[in-house]
């Protein structure tokens, strides 16, 4: 299953990454994509998945608020802060980039 | 020398008041700025920050409080948040960033008294078994300059390795503090996941990341291990058990041990060399009690292409919060929203990032997910599962920690799969979240050599007393590079 131009233009716009740059990169990705594709000959009919190395289930707590308000100390981390509002370019959507999310 | 006691040595010294904190981080502030920037070891230091730890610890000393730890430099990886100090991951995406929080293992290590130095070099992001992959250049190994420390804890390996401090922290989510700890002739040590908190470590991948201990024995770690272990609410992955002291047990006998040598960690690939070092090694074990034989871990060879879809998979999640948004670096001028994420993702990440991402993107997207993510996860549990069956015969597992000595810098620049192929013994211990220390032993190609201990979960202490039992009959731990004398 190697990562064609489709494929690779698809994933590139994903991950916000520029897509000439990627496909300089796309010999490298399928090197890595044939090694990994190993993993489709092994039987794993009855396994179940593990995404938690000790199957802990996520601890729950009381729905209270106990984090402090630290915008002010936060956005003085931010590149361009206005009002409390983290600003950025104008969002024009047209119908290309709308089909593309 | 003062510069090459170990941590253990140092508290002594302090506590007997033979050097004070103040003298003893001066001189390791000396040693960094002699040798950093011929090993560029150290992306930061904090002099003044530092001098002024050290004044108080000192203060505290004269009022008889203290604890083992009180005074002690430490060093962390440059990927732990440190309150009002630069936080960069290795990375242009983070040049810019001032941590305004303190990492739960920082905040416990200064609660403990330490004195932070500085922040080590590392693979940016945590994605690399060289250090070559940072934005701030490669680091040296001390052993031999041409040579990578292994990654991609490599700043703080290479730094322990030169004496430039007593001891580092780093992460490992396939290997990156048992690797470099390795390929630099140091001792350490990845706990059982959960063990340690992550709060405040930058995150790469989250079911595998695990913050530890760099130092030169495994004395020393267990001091360290015990200060920054424990359960934290911040964390929602860490877990509630008591912390053991590990200094406590590192004296237990071993006689009766029994340990199991994977049948799959002795194959093609391993340089005869290393293996040579871990037979040897396998003797000294048996002179002090322990008894070997041999165990089956099959699944072991599918760690690696199960890891390189899990862990990009994560990444590729955790990064996408790099959006030139809230922080970090930013393009300039850009011209609508898209263009600012892909041009400061551009700009602000380097090749191995970007190729991770990219195949954690394709392998969590439509269509790939069952064949991709879901395969491996379930082959994840089959590995872990070769661990338990193991450990139903034998208490701990050992083996080499990598099938190679040091490598040329540049060596597997052509093929990043090459690079991968490096973790084949570390990896595995990730996927199924058990605890693991590599310690020095020997010598391959006049390079460091080091022996890969695995436990059962949360068996550090069992870890930490075999490590040292082991260094109080060897004396591999103490050997020095030329570099740094």
């Amino acid at each position: 299953m190697s990562i064609n131009d489709k494929i690779l233009s698809q994933i590139s716009k994903l991950a916000r990454l520029d897509e000439t740059s990627t496909h300089n990169i796309q010999e490298d990705l399928n090197r890595i994509v044939k090694m990994v594709d190993q993993i489709q000959a092994v039987n794993t009919q009855g396994i179940l998945p593990q995404s938690h190395p000790l199957d802990l289930p996520q601890p729950l707590r009381p729905d209270q608020v106990t984090e402090a308000d630290q915008r002010d100390l936060l956005q003085t981390l931010a590149p361009v802060v206005e009002a409390g509002l983290y600003l950025v370019p104008p969002v024009i959507e047209t119908e290309s980039e709308a089909s593309s999310e | 020398m003062m510069y090459t006691k170990t941590l253990t040595a140092l508290s002594e010294a302090l506590s007997k008041r033979e050097i004070s904190s103040v003298e003893l981080t001066t001189m390791y502030l000396d040693r960094i700025q002699q040798f950093n920037p011929e090993l560029n070891c150290f992306i930061s230091v904090a002099r003044d920050f530092a001098l002024l730890a050290a004044k108080q610890a000192d203060a505290l000393r004269a009022k008889g409080e203290t604890g083992p730890l009180t005074g002690i430099p430490i060093a962390y990886k440059d990927i732990f948040c440190s309150r009002g100090l630069k936080t960069s991951c290795g990375s242009k995406m983070l040049d810019n960033f001032i941590a305004p929080y303190d990492a739960t293992v920082v905040e416990k290590l200064n609660a403990a008294n330490t004195v932070l130095v500085g922040k080590t070099n590392m693979d940016e992001f945590a994605m690399g078994s060289s250090n070559e992959h940072s934005y701030y250049g490669p680091v040296k190994n001390p052993w031999d300059l041409t040579r990578v420390p292994g990654g991609s804890s490599g700043g703080s390996a290479a730094a322990v390795a030169a004496r430039l401090i007593p001891a580092a922290l780093g992460t490992d989510t396939g290997g990156s503090i048992r690797q470099p700890a390795a390929l630099s002739g140091i001792t350490g040590i990845k706990p059982t996941y959960g063990r340690v908190s992550r709060f405040g470590m930058i995150a790469f991948a989250s079911s595998l990341d695990q913050a530890g201990v760099l130092a030169q024995t495994a004395e020393d770690c267990a001091l360290v291990l015990k200060a920054m272990a424990g359960h934290d609410p911040k964390d929602s992955t860490s877990v509630n058990r008591v912390v053991e002291d590990y200094a406590a047990t590192l004296k237990s006998p071993m006689q009766g041990l029994k340990i199991g040598l994977p049948k799959e960690f002795f194959e093609s690939g391993l340089d005869s060399n290393i293996a040579k070092c871990i037979e040897e090694a396998i003797q000294v074990f048996k002179k002090m009690g322990a008894t070997f034989k041999e165990i089956h871990l099959p699944h072991n060879p599918l760690s690696i292409p199960v890891y390189y879809v899990i862990a990009p998979a994560e990444c590729s999640s955790n990064l996408s919060r790099f959006d030139g948004v809230r922080y970090g670096y930013r393009c300039k001028n850009p011209e609508n929203l898209y263009d600012l994420y892909v041009r400061s993702r551009e700009e602000g990440f380097g090749a191995e990032v970007k190729r991770r991402i990219l195949i954690g993107t394709y392998v969590l997207s439509a269509g790939y997910f069952d064949a991709y993510y879901l395969q491996a996860q379930k082959i994840r549990r089959l590995i872990s599962q070769d661990f338990q069956n193991a450990f139903k015969e034998v208490d701990l597992i050992l083996g080499p920690t990598s099938p190679i000595t040091a490598f040329k810098f540049g060596e597997k620049a052509a093929d990043p799969v090459s690079m991968y192929l490096c973790d084949l013994y570390t990896i595995a211990v990730n996927l199924a979240g058990l605890p693991g220390i590599s310690i020095p032993a020997g010598f391959a190609n006049q390079l460091p050599v080091g022996l890969q201990l695995i436990g059962n979960y949360f068996e550090e202490g069992n870890l930490l007393n075999a490590a040292h039992q082991f260094q109080q009959a060897t004396d591999w731990h103490k050997k020095l590079p030329s570099v740094g004398e």
